[in-house]
């Protein structure tokens, strides 16, 4: 027998779980003022996260996904693109889209059941959230084309979960994508679990970067909780994709520390020690200690951005309660370009009924 | 003995898994998480893993899986977490489960039960909330049951199983915390007939044919109705495929009016399906013209008040039966 091809897959971590450098660091780190923006951006995503599940326990806003512990993974990649990509996101991915501009308010506004949440002032071409899983591999592929064909030098950039990289959507994109040399970068969070479905339950392959080569592409193994890593591969990766060299998949390692989403309690199906444990490796203690060490941060700064984060937070959700919510025909608004007129009956009808008993609220 | 839908559903599980070792479950999120809904809760550990499979996030593969398990001689009870993400597996269920007898000239059998949550309610947004059940019902070669009562969810998975076509299950999501009194055979054989509507409030007036989640609706409203003297009769469907028209045309006959509650969308809804039998069978004996109550055609809303404007609800009811009767 005569060996035809060989594949290998590599993973990358320049910071272990106590900030110390396992190895040499990337040109751009060398300069902590460029660190410093990703440490915040992953604050203030914690901080919101922690607000909005407040938020939804006292039924301001609806089911939300937090993403505890996998902060890293969206500002890592967000921080690389450039305005015109274009993020193509799931449910998860708030730390990237607040990175693109997408405001907490818009945010706070699609988790509270108004659409209007998802028409964002800043990066106009991002796209929506996509909540049926792995269909947006698709989309984004599809995006990348049409960068291509029009010959504009932007990237699309994908995220999906460990759980999505199991459906067809997914390999189907990646393999399509591949063909077309699309400029599209995918982006795996592997939190370790699929609503109560763990890693290993999901996918027997060692590593699920390893599903690119299946596709013809490059695909590697980071450090999810390590920002400097994240950032270093997604860097490459849209480099490469600008560069005319075709898609590539990271597979960025994490764990979801919180549950699932709201409407979820972990403890049903995994061990809280387990979940314990993996605070030790999350992302944004990780960076604090390497600044520290490196002399760029200290108390005084970290108090000044928690308190900073707060504010820019409060204004958020204050803005968020300020706006009133849809008034009940807005459910036939933007369903059309224009609204068919045999919609109008239907659209009175919901007028009738709503105003029997007033208007709604927020959540 | 008093329990729920929920109760209900997951004791016929039970009894199918425990008397028949052909019979196993898969799904997402059926092992140690007990379903979504929570209606397999414990048989992880009772049955183990292997029969209570986890599948990993793929519903077109598993749904296609199950297809091939029937085919070699299993019985496989596959649940999708919702109907919004059947449809990835729609091509399984149309162009291979209802297709494969036909197609291979009688040769092979599909006795595969799939069981899905449908329905909105619950703030669940447009992707979680489609109510589908007529797609389904749409399909020849397939059977299409909704329970809609703690009797039916108690007693249609045996027959379902023991079909040997393949059987779609929808079971509203507003309807596993619904509680009733299961009536208390001492053979406990809960088998129901699959194949006919039923009469779950007779009436003289008018008839209210309703299915699924808008059962518990439909009779609130008729008790309201009762309230002010109007008699409304009750019928619900429980089978959609294939739709027992003789029971529809008997009460339209006897009542001379009709109104149809439907959570799916409207045009081209079960719904109009319905009225269109009424229409064919019973034409002449129509009092006034039928109305249909559905839910508007939008993506369902996230928001609680937009979403309840938008679904059918006892008051819409209500409203249809007084313009049907003029009252
Ligand atoms: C097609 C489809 N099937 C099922 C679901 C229900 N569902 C929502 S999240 C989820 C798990 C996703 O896991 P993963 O891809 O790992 O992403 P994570 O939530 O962990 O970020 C499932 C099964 C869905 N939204 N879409
Ligand atoms: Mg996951």
């Amino acid at each position: 027998m005569a060996t035809v091809a060989r594949f290998e897959i590599g993973f990358t971590r320049f910071l272990d779980a106590e900030g110390e450098a396992t190895q040499e660091l990337p040109a751009f780190v060398l300069d902590p003022a460029n660190l410093i923006p990703l440490y915040r951006a992953m604050q203030l995503t914690r901080a919101f996260d922690t607000k909005a599940i407040a938020l939804q326990r006292t039924g301001k806003i609806g089911t939300f996904a937090s993403a505890l512990g996998q902060e890293a993974i969206g500002v890592g990649v967000a921080g690389a693109m450039r305005k015109e990509d274009v993020l193509v996101p799931s449910y998860r991915d708030h730390a990237a889209q607040f990175v693109r501009g997408v405001t907490m308010t818009e945010s706070l506004l699609y988790w509270g059941g108004d659409e209007s949440g998802s028409n964002f002032s800043v990066p106009r071409e991002d796209f929506p959230i996509c909540v049926p899983i792995g269909t947006q591999v698709c989309h984004a592929a599809g995006v990348a084309y049409a960068f291509k064909l029009r010959k504009e030098p932007r990237v699309a950039t994908c995220f999906l979960g460990d759980g999505a990289t199991s459906k067809g959507d997914f390999y189907e994109a990646l393999n399509f994508a591949a063909v077309w040399r699309a400029p599209l970068v995918v982006v795996i969070n592997n939190n370790q679990w699929a609503i109560s479905v763990p890693r290993e339950h999901q996918s027997a392959t060692p590593t699920l970067a390893q599903k690119a080569i299946a596709a013809g592409i490059e695909g590697v193994q980071v450090d999810g909780n390590d920002v400097i890593a994240v950032h270093d591969a997604a860097r490459k990766a849209i480099d490469k994709a600008r560069a005319g060299g075709g898609p590539s998949l990271i597979e960025a390692i994490s764990y979801r520390l919180g549950d699932h989403t709201t409407a979820d309690d972990a403890t049903r199906y995994r061990d809280p020690d387990v979940v314990q444990q993996q605070w030790a490796n999350e992302p944004i203690r990780r960076l604090r200690n390497y600044l520290a060490r490196i002399g760029a941060w200290d108390q005084e700064k970290e108090e000044r951005l928690l308190k900073e984060c707060t504010e820019q937070i409060n204004a958020a959700v204050e803005a968020y309660l300020a706006i009133p919510p849809p008034a009940t025909t807005a459910m036939f608004d933007h369903l059309y370009a224009t609204l068919p007129a045999t919609l109008q009956e239907q659209r009175e009808a919901a007028q009738w009924f709503a105003s029997r008993d007033g208007g709604g609220s927020h959540g | 003995m008093r329990i729920s839908y929920r109760e209900a559903m997951r004791q016929a599980l039970h009894e199918a898994l425990a008397n028949d070792p052909r019979v196993f479950l898969m799904g997402e999120d059926v092992g140690r998480y007990g379903g979504t809904y929570a209606v397999s809760k414990g048989f992880y550990d009772e049955f183990g893993p292997e029969r209570i499979r986890d599948t990993p996030l793929s519903e077109l593969g598993f749904v296609g899986a199950g297809i091939g398990a029937a085919l070699g001689g299993m019985r496989p009870i596959v649940e999708v977490m919702t109907v919004n993400f059947s449809l990835l597996a729609l091509d399984q269920i149309v162009n291979s489960a209802a297709l494969l007898r036909h197609m291979s000239g009688g040769q092979v059998s599909v006795p595969l039960v799939i069981r899905m949550a449908t329905g909105a309610g619950r703030q669940l947004a447009a992707q979680h909330s489609h109510s589908l059940e007529n797609w389904y019902a749409h399909i020849p070669g397939i059977r299409v049951l909704a329970p809609a009562t703690i009797a039916d969810a108690r007693g249609m998975l045996g027959p379902a199983l023991a079909d040997p076509d393949p059987v779609v299950i929808f079971e509203h999501a507003q309807l596993y915390n619904m509680e009733d009194d299961l009536r208390d055979e001492p053979n406990e054989d809960w088998a129901c007939d699959i194949e006919h509507a039923a009469i779950r409030r007779p009436g003289s007036q008018l008839s209210l044919i309703t299915y699924g989640g808008s059962l518990p609706k439909a009779l609130d409203a008729a008790a309201e109705l009762a309230r002010d003297g109007i008699d409304v009769e009750v019928v619900d469907l429980r089978v959609l495929r294939p739709l027992d028209t003789a029971t529809i045309a008997e009460s339209v006959s006897r009542t001379h009016r009709a109104v149809i509650v439907d959570e799916g969308w409207r045009s081209g809804s079960l719904a109009a399906e319905v009225m269109a039998r009424i229409v064919e069978r019973c034409f002449y004996d129509l009092d006034a013209p039928p109305l249909r109550v559905c839910s508007e055609e939008v993506p369902i809303p996230y928001a609680k008040h937009m979403e309840d404007a938008a679904l059918p609800q006892a008051a819409k009811i209500v409203a249809a039966v007084r313009e049907v009767l003029n009252v």
